[in-house]
C-alpha cells in the first residue's frame, strides 16, 4: 500500500502544525486539520481494521460518516467506547486502537474521561442542514428578513465546498455538527463536536431545509472488501486533506468521476491504471490524456495479501486482464441523501430517468434542496452488484459482513420485502446504518426476484442519522441532576442523625435510624417495639395534603370517595378509600373537616399529583357547576406523627394548650391550637394502631417542632422511626398500603373493607362497577393474612401461592404474597396475600413452592394485633 | 415532539401536555340504569379512527386546563379546539 501524503496542498490541513497521535500502538504524525483517517492515509496506513463477524481484513473505506470499516476506541484524550476513524478529528496526544465494528464498554464510569456535554434549546425561524450550495440561498434571505438562522454542516470545513465566504450576521453556522433526528413539527436534535465539548442542540424551527446532498452507493463483487478498495468520492476528500490514497489507481463505476480523475493526477499526482466503466460508453466522458477507459468492463475479483496488488476485469465478450493496482476507486451512483426526509415520514419515489430515488410529499415545514433533489445525478443505471457464478465474497454491507449470496439465501427462505430481509440479515443494522449499503441491498432484491429497478427501495430511515452516546443524550441530566429529589423540612435532623433513606417517589424518606453499628433487622425491631411499648415520631411530612374548598366541596368528596365525607362534621376525621370508574382502588387518606366548606384531604406520598389530576379532571370535563377549588399543599405542612402509649405525655411536656384527654379529644378528631410555643393543627390518626396524634405545622417551623417532640419525648425513651417500622406496624393491624397491597385490579371488597363503600349516599366514582359480573366474581383474589408454619421463615414479597404443592412445574397458582416482615409484637414471621376466594378459607393452608424449598404457612384474618382496638386511646 | 395549541397559553411543546383519550364520553347520568353490557361499553370502548379523532388534552404542567381538540391521527395536525363541555366545531375552525 503507497497512499502517502503528497508534498504540496491539501486546503482542510496547516502544514505548519505536526499532530502526534497513536493508533493500534505505534506512534504517528499527522497535521492540525487531518481526520484519524486521513492520518492513517498520510502515514501510509489503510488497512490494520477487521471486519466482525467473518474476521476479514478490511481498510479505510470512506471520507466520512459512511464508513463501514474503519472503527476505533478512542482512550486519549477522551474516551470513545467506538467511532468510525473517518469522523475523528485529529487531536494532539490521541490514542486510538482498532475495534472490529463492535465496541467495549469500560469497566466503570471512574477509569474514563468522557467529553463534557451541555444542552441547548433554542427556536429559529429556518434551519438549513447542510452549508453546501443549495443551502446557501435559504440561510441567507432568512437571515436578511432578521429571522434567527442556524445552519448545520457535518464537515469541520469553513468555507463551504462552494468555497465562498462566511455567512451573514443572524446565521448560526455549527460545523463539526450533525443532525442527529428531525421530528414533529420542526423539531430538530443536533449534535456538535467542538474541541472542548459536545454540545447537544434542540432546535424547533419554523421551517427546515435539507441539503443534505447525495451520497455514493457501493457495488458488490467478489472481495469487494479488500483494504486498498475505496469509494471513489473519498479520495476527493483525502486529497483536501493533502493526502493520496495510492500510487496507482483504478476506477470502478457507472459513473467514473473523470473529470475529478484529472485533479486527482494533477494535485494528487497519483497514476490512473484504467478506468472500468460499466457503461458501454453512450456518454462521452472528459478526456484523460493517456488512460486506458474500458467501456463496457467490470472487475470481477481482487488480489493481495491481504492489501490491493491487482484487479481481474472482464470485458463485454469474456474477455479477462488483470491490472496491478494499489487502490481500486469504486462507485455504484449517487443518491440523494434522504435519511432526514425518509425518518420523518417523508416519501420517496423511484425516478427511471435518473436511477435512484427522489423526495415526494413531506410535512409542510421541510423542503429539500440542492443534491438531495436528485438534480447532480446523471446517471440512468443501478448496477448493484458484478454478476457471477459464486456471490458469497460479494459483499453488499461490509459492517454486518452480508453478502449477495446471504440476500439470496433469504429470499429463497421466502422472504420477499427488503424490510424482512434487513431483519434476516442485519444489513443496514450496523454503526453505519447502511450508508453505502441501504439502496443497494434494496436493489440486489429487486435483481434477484427479477423486479424492475426501484420496486422496492431501501429499507425505513430512523433517527439517529449517525451512532449518539448516551453521555451526549444525558448531557449534564445524571446523578443528583436526574431528577428533582424532594426532602421534608425535617430532612437535616435525619441526616444528623445518621438516618439510612429510600427513595419514595422523589421523596427522600428516612427508611430506618440505626444505632451505633445495628443492623438493619434490629433497628426496625427496636423501633417498632419503641412505638408498642412507650412511644415514636415519624416524619410524615411527605402525605400529599390537597386543600378542597367551595360550598359544592362536601358533594364532590361524596362522588369522589366510597364512603361519604358530606356529613363528617367540622373538627372531626374520616378514612375514605378512592376508586377508579373500574371500580379498582386508586388511592387512600383521610379527610379533615376544616369548616362547612373547606376539607383537607390525605393521599398516599406517591399519589398526591394523581389525585389532584383525578379531582380536576372531574371538575373541569364532568362537573364544571360544583363550585370547588383543590389547592396542592403537601409542602405548605410539615406533618410529626407522634406514636405510642406514651404519645399524649410527649405533647404534654412539649407545650400545648389543647385539651389531650381522652373524652376531650378523641379519636379521628382534630384541634388546632399550639404546640411548643408554635401554631399547630393535632389530628387523633393513627397508623399503627396505639394511641397517636399527627402534630401539622407550618414547613417553616417544622425542623423546630420535631427537635422540641424530641426533646420532650427523651424522659419517654423516643425513638424515631423510619418507613421500614411503619410498614410493620401497619401490617401487624392489617391496613393496607394502596400499590403494595394493590396493584389496580383490587376493589374495596377485595380487601375486605364493605363497610368503607356506602351505596346509599347515591352515586360516586367506582359504584357502577361493583355489580359488574367480573368484580361481584367469588373467586376473585381477595385480603388474607398469613402466618408461616415455621415462625422464622419470612415469605418472600410477591411469591406465588398454590393450594396443592404437587412438586410439578406448573401448579395452579392462587394467590400472591403482597407484603411480608418479622413482627416484633407477635415475635414471629407474617405477611399479607392476596388469595382466590381468600375471605372463605381462614385456617386453611397454603405453599409458597421455592427453588430452595417449598413454605406453608396458615391463612389468617389480615389483623394479627390488637382486633379488638383498645390500644388506640393509649 | 408535536407543537399542541393549548387554547389559553398558545404553542407548546408536547411534553407539557398529558393525553386523555376520545373526547365526549361523557359520564353517564345514571350509571345504575345501564345494563351490564353498556356499562362496560362506556368504560372500556374507545373508537380509534384514522384521520380526525375529537379527543382531550391537559395542559399539565402549564395552565392545567382541560380542552378538546380535533386532530388528524394519521398527519397529527390539530384542526381545531374547544372547551372541554362545549360541542365539537366543524372542522377547521377554532
Amino acid at each position: 500500500m503507497t497512499s502517502s501524503r503528497i508534498p504540496g496542498g491539501g486546503r482542510l490541513i496547516d502544514r505548519s502544525k505536526p499532530v502526534s497521535f497513536r493508533f493500534d500502538r505505534v506512534e504517528y504524525e499527522g497535521y492540525e486539520g487531518d481526520t484519524l483517517a486521513s492520518a492513517l492515509l498520510a502515514n501510509g496506513v489503510v488497512g490494520g481494521f477487521r471486519s466482525p463477524i467473518l474476521g476479514r481484513p478490511r481498510g479505510i473505506y470512506s471520507g466520512g460518516a459512511d464508513e463501514p470499516n474503519a472503527f476505533v476506541e478512542i482512550s486519549a484524550p477522551w474516551f470513545d467506547p467506538i467511532v468510525a476513524a473517518t469522523t475523528v478529528d485529529l487531536v494532539e496526544g490521541l490514542v486510538a486502537e482498532s475495534r472490529a465494528g463492535i465496541g467495549r464498554l469500560p469497566p466503570s464510569e471512574g477509569h474514563v474521561r468522557s467529553r463534557p456535554v451541555e444542552h441547548r434549546h433554542v427556536h429559529v425561524e429556518t434551519l438549513v442542514v447542510g452549508a453546501g450550495h443549495g443551502g446557501r440561498y435559504p440561510a441567507e434571505r432568512s437571515a436578511l428578513r432578521g429571522e434567527r438562522v442556524i445552519v448545520v454542516e457535518q464537515g469541520r470545513d469553513l468555507i463551504g465546498p462552494s468555497g465562498s465566504g462566511g455567512f451573514p450576521d443572524g446565521v448560526t453556522y455549527l460545523t463539526r455538527a450533525t443532525a442527529l433526528g428531525l421530528y414533529d413539527d420542526g423539531y430538530v436534535t443536533v449534535l456538535e463536536r467542538s474541541s472542548e465539548l459536545d454540545r447537544m442542540w434542540h432546535i424547533r424551527a419554523k421551517q427546515v431545509v435539507l441539503a443534505t446532498g447525495t451520497r455514493e452507493r457501493l457495488i458488490a463483487f467478489a472481495d469487494n472488501d479488500r483494504p486498498g478498495i475505496m469509494l471513489s468520492l473519498a479520495a476527493s476528500t483525502y486529497r483536501a486533506h493533502g493526502v493520496r490514497v495510492g500510487s496507482r489507481v483504478v476506477v470502478f463505476g457507472v459513473e467514473p468521476y473523470v473529470a475529478g480523475l484529472n485533479t486527482l493526477r494533477r494535485e494528487a499526482r497519483v497514476e490512473i491504471a484504467a478506468v472500468v466503466d460499466v457503461g458501454r460508453g453512450e456518454r462521452p466522458l472528459d478526456p484523460l490524456d493517456g488512460v486506458d477507459v474500458l467501456h463496457g468492463w467490470t472487475v470481477s475479483g481482487t488480489d493481495g495479501t491481504p492489501e490491493l496488488s491487482a484487479v481481474h476485469v472482464r470485458g463485454p465478450d469474456g474477455e479477462r486482464e488483470t491490472i496491478e493496482c494499489d487502490a481500486l476507486l469504486v462507485s455504484g451512483g449517487r443518491t440523494p441523501n434522504l435519511d432526514l426526509w425518509r425518518a420523518i415520514g417523508g416519501t420517496v419515489q423511484f425516478d427511471r430517468e435518473l436511477g435512484c430515488f427522489l423526495p415526494d410529499e413531506g410535512p409542510g415545514w421541510l423542503s429539500v434542496v440542492d443534491g438531495a433533489t436528485g438534480e447532480s445525478v446523471t446517471r440512468a443505471e443501478m448496477y448493484p452488484f458484478v454478476p457471477a457464478e459464486d456471490y458469497s465474497r460479494h459483499f453488499v454491507d461490509l459492517q454486518r459482513d452480508q453478502t449477495v449470496a446471504d440476500v439470496a439465501a433469504a429470499l429463497e427462505g421466502g422472504l420477499r420485502s427488503v424490510e424482512h430481509v434487513k431483519r434476516a440479515t442485519y444489513i443496514g443494522t450496523a454503526l453505519d446504518q447502511g450508508r453505502t449499503s441501504g439502496v443497494v441491498a434494496a436493489e440486489v432484491v429487486n435483481a434477484l426476484l427479477g423486479d424492475p429497478a426501484g420496486a422496492q427501495g431501501p429499507s425505513n430511515a430512523r433517527p439517529p442519522y449517525t451512532p449518539v452516546s448516551y453521555d451526549a443524550l444525558a448531557g449534564p441530566y445524571r446523578g443528583d441532576l436526574l431528577d428533582p429529589i424532594r426532602v421534608t423540612p425535617i430532612h437535616a435532623a435525619h441526616v444528623e442523625r445518621g438516618a439510612v433513606f429510600e427513595n419514595v417517589g422523589q421523596w427522600k424518606r428516612p427508611w430506618y435510624f440505626p444505632r451505633g453499628g445495628e443492623s438493619t433487622d434490629d433497628t426496625v425491631a427496636r423501633e417498632c417495639l419503641a412505638v408498642r411499648n412507650a412511644v415514636g415520631a415519624m416524619d410524615a411530612s411527605t402525605l400529599g395534603k390537597i386543600e378542597v374548598v367551595g360550598p359544592d366541596a362536601p358533594a364532590f368528596l361524596d362522588r369522589m370517595y366510597t364512603n361519604r365525607m358530606s356529613n363528617l362534621k367540622p373538627g372531626s376525621i374520616r378514612y375514605g378509600l378512592m376508586c377508579g370508574l373500574d371500580g379498582m382502588v386508586f388511592d387512600d387518606g383521610v379527610a379533615m373537616r376544616l369548616a362547612e366548606d373547606r376539607y383537607l384531604v390525605t393521599t398516599t406520598t406517591g399519589g398526591a399529583a394523581r389525585v389532584l389530576d383525578h379531582f380536576e379532571e372531574w371538575l373541569q370535563t364532568e362537573w364544571p357547576g360544583l363550585r370547588v377549588f383543590c389547592t396542592s399543599v403537601t409542602e405548605q405542612w410539615a406533618v410529626v406523627a407522634l406514636n405510642g402509649p406514651r404519645a399524649r405525655d410527649v405533647l404534654a411536656a412539649a407545650g400545648t394548650h389543647v385539651d389531650l384527654a381522652k373524652e376531650a379529644f378523641p379519636h379521628m378528631t382534630f384541634r388546632d391550637g399550639t404546640v411548643a410555643g408554635l401554631p399547630a393543627r393535632l389530628a387523633r390518626v393513627s397508623f399503627s394502631g396505639e394511641l397517636a396524634f399527627e402534630v401539622h405545622v407550618s414547613s417553616s417551623h417544622g425542623r423546630h417542632v420535631w427537635d422540641a417532640l424530641m426533646a420532650a419525648g427523651e424522659a419517654f425513651d423516643i425513638a424515631p422511626y423510619g418507613t421500614e417500622a411503619m410498614h410493620v406496624l401497619r401490617a401487624e393491624k392489617g391496613y393496607v398500603i394502596v400499590g403494595q397491597d394493590t396493584d389496580g385490579t383490587v376493589t374495596p371488597f377485595d380487601l375486605g373493607m364493605d363497610w368503607i363503600v356506602n351505596p346509599s349516599k347515591g352515586d360516586f366514582i367506582g359504584r357502577r362497577s361493583f355489580s359488574r359480573p367480573d368484580t361481584a366474581r367469588p373467586d376473585r383474589k381477595q385480603l388474607v393474612g398469613l402466618l408461616p408454619e415455621d415462625p422464622e421463615v419470612l415469605l418472600p414479597e410477591g411469591v406465588q401461592l398454590v393450594l396443592q404443592d404437587t412438586g410439578r412445574i406448573p401448579m395452579p397458582m392462587a394467590g400472591h404474597v403482597t407484603s411480608s416482615y418479622r413482627s416484633p409484637a407477635l415475635g414471629r414471621t407474617l405477611a399479607l396475600a392476596m388469595l382466590k376466594g381468600g375471605h372463605a378459607m381462614h385456617g386453611r393452608t397454603v405453599f409458597a413452592p421455592l427453588p430452595e424449598g417449598t413454605i406453608t404457612a396458615a391463612v389468617t384474618p389480615p389483623v394479627f394485633y390488637d382486633a379488638e382496638g383498645v390500644r388506640r386511646d393509649g | 415532539m408535536l407543537l399542541v395549541p393549548c387554547p389559553w397559553c398558545g404553542l407548546r411543546d408536547e411534553v407539557e401536555f398529558r393525553y386523555g383519550g376520545q373526547a365526549h364520553v361523557n359520564y353517564p347520568t345514571d350509571p345504575e340504569a345501564l345494563s351490564d353490557e353498556e356499562w362496560a361499553d362506556f368504560l372500556f370502548m374507545r373508537d380509534n379512527p384514522r384521520g380526525d379523532f375529537r379527543e382531550r388534552w391537559l395542559h399539565a404542567a402549564g395552565c392545567r386546563r382541560w380542552f378538546n381538540a380535533v386532530r388528524n391521527t394519521a398527519t397529527y395536525e390539530f384542526a381545531a379546539t374547544y372547551p372541554p363541555i362545549a360541542e365539537p366545531p366543524a372542522r377547521g375552525s377554532s
